[in-house]
Formats: C-alpha cells, structure tokens, sequence
C-alpha cells in the first residue's frame, strides 16, 4: 500500500533557513543541511526547498545547498524557487535534486514543463501553485512571484493546463494559512484533489498533529509540507507519524 | 571500486553519495573504457526508456554491459536502470532492451482512484531470499517513482513486489544481475542497507 508523506518544507534566503508569515515577516531558522541530517533522523518522507530570495537571478546557491544535503539525507528532494529555464531545472537535478519545483514560470511557459517531464519523468516536476481565499468568498486566487502578482486563471484551469503540459506532482500552498499553525486550508487541498490526477502535496498552516490529520483523513491528498509545525515546536515527523497511525494512516517503516 | 553508469538521465548525486557514505569507492563512468576495474556495476537512471537505451546504443555499449554480467560480476540496475535490464521496453514504442532478465517493461495498468505515476513510499514483499536482502525485514517500505514496470516471463526473477492496484513488480534478480524499481538512494536506511548488501555482494546466489 502506498503511504502518506510528511514532507518539512524549508525556505531558504540567501543560503539560510527561513519562516514566514503569510509569505512576509521572515524568521532565521538555521542551517539547511544541519536541519536536514536532523530530518532524516526523524524519518521525514521527502524534503521540500524552496529559494525565497527574489534578488538572485541564479539557481547556483541552491544547487550548493542540495549538494551539502545530498550527502546526509537519504530521501527525495523536491527543489525550486528562481527557476527560469530548462537549463535552471537540468542543473539542480544534476546537483541531487529529484523533482524540480515551478511557480511562476508554470503560468508563462507550459513548454519547460513538456521538456523538463520528456527528459526527466512527469514525476520530476512539481507544480507549486499559492492559492488565496478570493475576498468574495468562494474559489481561490492564484498567485505568482512570492505572493506578489495575481494570475487571471482558476485552480482547476491551472492544474489541469499544468497536467496537460506534464506535471508530475502539484504542491498547493494557501497563502493566508502560512506560517498561521492554525491549520490547513482542507478546501482548498480538496479542491486541488479534486482536479489533479496526479498526487497532491498539501501546504500551509500546520500547526500541530490534530491538523494533519484532519486533512489526511478528509481529502485525498498524498502529502502534507509542513514548515512552523517542525520549525518552531518540539513536534517531529516521528511524533507525528506515531500520532497518526492511530487513526488508520499508513507511513513508512524502515 | 563500483561502477556508476552516467548515460545523461538524472540524479547520479544521490547514488554516489549512498555508496560513499556506506563506505565503498566508486566511479562514474560514460562508457566501457574502466569497465575492467570495476568489481560492480550500477545503471542508474530516471527518465524514458528510450532516451536511455538510446544512448545505450549510441555509445555502443549493449555488448559491453552484457559482456560485463556475463563475466560473473555483480550488476544492478535501479529505478529506469532496472527497466533496462529487460528483453523489451514499450515507452515511446517497442524497442531492445539490455536482455538481462527476460521481461517487457509496460505502463502500469491502475484501478480507478490511483495516480500515475506511482510515486511515494510502498512496501516491499520479497518474493525469494537473495544476498541483497541481508537484514532487511520482510514489507519494509521504499521510494518508488515511475509509470512504467516490468513484467518477469519467468516468476523465479522476481526477487520483490509491492502492491499498487495490484501486485507490481519491484525488484528483479536473475544469475549475478539485480534491479530495483525504487530508489534504494532515496530508501532512508533500508536503501542504504541495500546498497551495503550490493556492493558486498559476489554475485552468487
């Protein structure tokens, strides 16, 4: 049977480990190959990390990072933040990452997911995709560029576009959950189920285990990132899987 | 010294970095010219099976490779590598495989509600005892991603299977030749154990 992810999502800014709030108020949080060694030892599932700098126009930085990290940790690593060409994506992977993580450019440029999914497997690109709580309420707005520019299409336009282009995977993020711990945004996470065929890893607001395991159990979802929860509590991913298999959810024995 | 095959298809990092970290030499190579120094052979790969055989045949190396299994010497195939390692791949049409372990690799057949590709973490039953599975528990779980997996003629090659809509075939050994359709790179410790198995390995059964 295929298990469920808990996956520590850590952003980085310039060559640190970082949380925000809301996508704003950034936090020092350490060293992203100290923290990821430390992950590992929790038996976290995979690693997500995303490049929040906006001034550096190059992978570089993070290509070094995932080479520190690829000596310690022994799991997938999804990489992104800054991607801007094929050639952006082919380097990162070459540099120890296993799925290359798009945003922006995924809005603009359909073809580096066809030729990044021909060259590498659908499985090796990741769709990131921030979602707002539209102020009308009801549906989501989808935003670009950290948060900052608003894209004119709708959650299940987007996904099934991205899909059609090749994407393996999409990481749905609520911006108005982030760095909250008040829990995830399980509409939003439904939503993007609901449209993907591909697997879906939930993002935004853990805050503690109760939260996972409310979106768990009341969406499909394959994965839920988690920054604060593992970033600012004594929580950890085996405290969380210890948790959660007592409402039936399957996780990985090694 | 172990050999890592680097036919232009992913993440050899990882790889590396699991044999150097279980304590063993190893060097990437592109084609035959150190085959004749190494004591094992890894074909990694993530990607299509066509591109890969594809720079296979470019490079002329089918013989090589097939000369080096049958020099007796341990050779593993992992994740697209094991899918390699068959008479016969489908992905992007019929074409040759490396013919070390009679099979057809083809796109996995899925029940409704599951998502391809299989990506994530699944158990692995093993199907037979092989020296590779020294000190690993039966059903523990590793990293799988991909959409295609082969198909054994001869159920005794099926060294692990895990269950996916159904059985799928995860690990293949035929003779002195290994494959796993997971990342053991990408296993947590279970891979790394895996990994120490193989290159401690002899190749006999």
């Amino acid at each position: 049977m295929l298990k469920k992810r808990i996956i520590p999502v850590q952003l980085l800014l310039d060559g640190r480990l970082v949380k925000t709030t809301r996508f704003g108020e950034y936090r020092d949080v350490g060293d992203p190959v100290k923290s990821s060694r430390v992950y590992s030892d929790q038996r976290a599932d995979e690693l997500v990390f995303l490049n929040i700098s906006r001034d550096q126009p190059n992978v570089t930085p993070l290509a070094e990072v995932i080479a520190g990290v690829s000596k310690v940790a022994f799991m997938p690593f999804a990489v992104g933040g800054g991607i801007r060409s094929f050639d952006d994506a082919a380097f990162l992977i070459k540099n120890g990452a296993d799925k290359v993580v798009l945003n922006s450019i995924a809005y603009r440029d359909k073809e580096i997911i066809t030729r990044i999914s021909e060259r590498f497997g659908a499985q090796a690109v990741v769709v990131s995709i921030d979602a707002r709580r539209a102020p009308s309420g009801g549906g989501y707005i989808l935003k670009s560029a950290c948060g900052t520019v608003t894209e004119d299409i709708t959650l299940a336009g987007h996904i099934a576009a991205c899909e059609a282009a090749g994407a393996g995977e999409f990481f749905v993020q609520s911006i108005d959950q982030d760095g909250t711990m008040a829990g995830f945004d399980i509409p939003l996470i439904r939503e993007a189920c609901r449209s993907a065929t591909v697997p879906v890893i939930g993002c935004g607001g853990s805050g503690d285990y109760n939260q996972l395991r409310d979106a768990f159990l009341e969406t499909n979802v394959s994965a839920l990132a988690c920054g604060s929860l593992f970033n600012f509590s004594d929580s950890n991913p085996i405290r969380a899987k210890a948790f959660l298999s007592n409402y039936g959810l399957p996780f990985k024995v090694v | 010294m172990i050999g890592i095959l680097d036919l232009g298809m992913g993440n050899l990092r990882s790889l590396s970095n699991a044999i150097d970290h279980s304590g063993f030499d190893f060097q990437v190579t592109e084609n035959q010219a150190a085959f004749d120094d190494f004591t094992h052979l890894i074909i990694p790969g993530v990607g299509h099976f066509r591109a890969a055989m594809g720079a296979v045949f470019d490079r002329q190396l089918r013989p090589q490779i097939r000369a080096f299994a049958a020099s007796g010497r341990p050779v593993l195939g992992v994740c697209l590598g094991m899918q390699l390692l068959a008479a016969v791949g489908t992905e992007g049409g019929e074409m040759e495989g490396l013919g070390l372990v009679a099979g057809t690799v083809r796109k996995l057949e899925l029940g409704p509600g599951l998502r391809i590709p299989h990506v994530g973490w699944n158990s692995l039953t093993k199907k037979k005892d092989h020296p590779v599975y020294e000190g690993l528990k039966q059903d523990q779980d590793f990293y799988f991603v991909h959409s295609f997996a082969m198909q054994c003629d001869d159920s005794a090659d099926v060294l692990g299977e895990t269950d996916y809509g159904g059985p799928v075939t995860a690990a293949v050994s035929h003779a002195n030749v290994v494959g796993f359709q997971f990342h053991p790179e990408k296993s947590d410790a279970s891979g790394l154990k895996l990994i120490e198995n193989f290159c401690l390995w002899n190749g006999k059964c």
